[in-house]
């Protein structure tokens, strides 16, 4: 057996060595790994109108992705009220963070995709929970504020095959594509998943075969994040809003 | 006492081949005849989590193969100098401090693979065919060797992870390394598939004629597959049915 002393110092040596190693790494490396998060994050804010921009969105460059926002994507902070809150970029607002707060002090963030040809998409980010764990989407609005122009969605921990193929199949996604999140008579209908196959296919998607908690749990998050911006949107249909190019400086 | 024995055994080792038939074994053992997870069955957890998609298998078992390799070299030159009653603790804080590195540049270098793997690469720190060389040979044998012996037990583990994560993928998903760049989609049911199995009915509607089995997605199937290849494996070598 070693001396007690021996020990302590091995251990100690050890840990101080391995401190300073893993620090040094986590140092050099952080800034590039903050910038790849900030690119998958945007990557999959335009993979909700991916059917409106030329190149493929999955495949396409950092460099791409970032010049995109830059040129053709301004960024709107919106309060619960529906008014803008100025001196902040949607990209700082934390969905995560904001589920956690009483509904009335969240902000919502509001990315506008200024087409080439001067189409307009408002992209809104909606949070809620699937079967495991939290679930998350962006939702492309067209400039009528009810047609749906494509979705994205993302999970944390939602099984494989099952609930993790509102990500992994494009199918779920592109479903949602042409829905309208208001009936005929101009109410607030959000889009519903319906289980066993879409019967109305204006308003509903078709939902996964084995993953019905999911699923309603996708049309749950749908109906009350899209609600959320329904404010700020009857602003910009009845011309009170200021025009969206005056928001962002 | 203990460093004088040592000293003798290295310059033994001096005579020896660098990479001679001994070494060539501790590559090719765990690949086939002491495979790490058919014939020891370690490691079982990690092969039935990630062998979904062949490119996060491949991405693990490099960083299995990294971190087996490494650990086993560290932990071996150290071996004399770790104190006996701690030793446990001390190898598991190598693994884990390189896993951390592995976890970092992955952050790095492909942030949607870090993503999707986060949560198992840290658990590839309780990884037993990691620990289990460490302790069963790292610790008793010279860095060399103990480098090889673990390169050679990542390798082994990492050859079963894709031969399942292969059945997994085709078909499960219908496709062959999804998620990287060398992307195929071999069969499914719409035109980015090579092979489209929607079949036009004439009259607008369509009907695929094949549908992805949806149970190779899930967990269970890994571990079907790899009772299988046990199976193959122990009626093509006998010998290895007593051994266990």
């Amino acid at each position: 057996m070693e001396r007690t002393g021996y020990v302590v110092l091995f251990t100690l040596g050890m840990t101080v060595l391995v401190a300073l190693l893993l620090s040094a790494l986590f140092y050099g490396t952080k800034e590039q790994a903050a910038i790849n998060e900030d690119v998958f994050n945007k990557r999959a804010i335009l993979g909700a109108i991916s059917d409106h921009i030329d190149t493929n969105v999955k495949s396409m460059s950092d460099a791409d992705v970032l010049g995109i926002f830059n040129d053709q994507i301004e960024q709107v902070v919106l309060d619960m009220d529906g008014a803008v809150v100025d001196g902040v970029k949607a990209e700082k607002i934390d969905m995560a963070k904001e589920k956690k707060k009483p509904e009335a002090t969240r902000k919502l963030p509001l990315y506008v995709y200024n087409k080439a040809d001067g189409e307009k998409f408002y992209i809104v980010s909606v949070r809620g929970s699937g079967l495991w764990d939290e679930i998350w989407g962006n939702i492309a609005i067209g400039s009528d504020f009810s047609t749906v122009a494509g979705a994205s969605f993302d999970h944390k921990g939602e099984t494989p095959g099952l609930g993790a193929e509102i990500k992994d199949n494009p199918v779920f996604s592109r479903n949602f594509k042409g829905t309208k999140i208001y009936d005929d008579a101009g109410n607030y209908t959000s889009v519903r998943v319906r289980k066993g196959g879409a019967k109305d296919k204006m308003h509903e998607v078709d939902g996964i075969s084995g993953a019905t908690v999911t699923a309603d749990g996708v049309a749950e998050m749908l109906y009350r994040g899209i609600k959320y911006y329904q404010p700020y949107f009857e602003k910009l249909k009845s011309g009170k809003g200021k025009p969206i190019g005056m928001l962002v400086e | 006492m203990a460093e004088a024995t040592t000293a003798a055994k290295s310059a033994a080792a001096k005579s020896e081949p660098f990479f001679g038939k001994k070494e060539k074994v501790l590559i090719t053992d765990p690949l086939y005849e002491n495979n790490p997870i058919t014939v020891q069955v370690l490691g079982i957890c990690s092969a039935l989590a990630v062998t979904s998609l062949i490119y996060p298998s491949l991405v693990i078992s490099v960083a299995v193969v990294f971190v087996c390799g490494f650990s086993s070299l560290i932990t071996s030159l150290l071996r004399t100098r770790i104190p006996k009653s701690i030793r446990m603790i001390v190898q598991l804080v190598i693994i884990a401090t390189l896993v951390t590195a592995v976890e970092l540049s992955l952050k790095y270098f492909s942030y949607p693979v870090y993503k999707d793997l986060s949560v198992y690469i840290g658990l590839i720190i309780t990884n037993c065919i990691v620990m289990g060389r460490l302790e069963a040979f790292a610790m008793a044998n010279k860095p060399w060797r103990s480098f090889l012996d673990g390169i050679g037990n990542g390798l082994g583990y990492g050859a079963i992870l894709l031969m399942v994560a292969f059945f997994r993928e085709f078909f499960g998903k219908g496709s062959l390394f999804a998620g990287s760049p060398a992307e195929m989609k071999i069969i499914g049911s719409n035109p980015d598939y090579f092979i489209n199995t929607m079949a036009e009915s004439g009259i607008g509607s369509m009907f695929s004629w094949y549908s992805n089995n949806n149970l190779m997605v899930l967990p269970a199937a890994a571990m079907f597959l790899i009772g299988i290849f046990i199976w193959i494996q122990r009626s093509r070598t006998p010998k290895l049915v007593d051994v266990s």
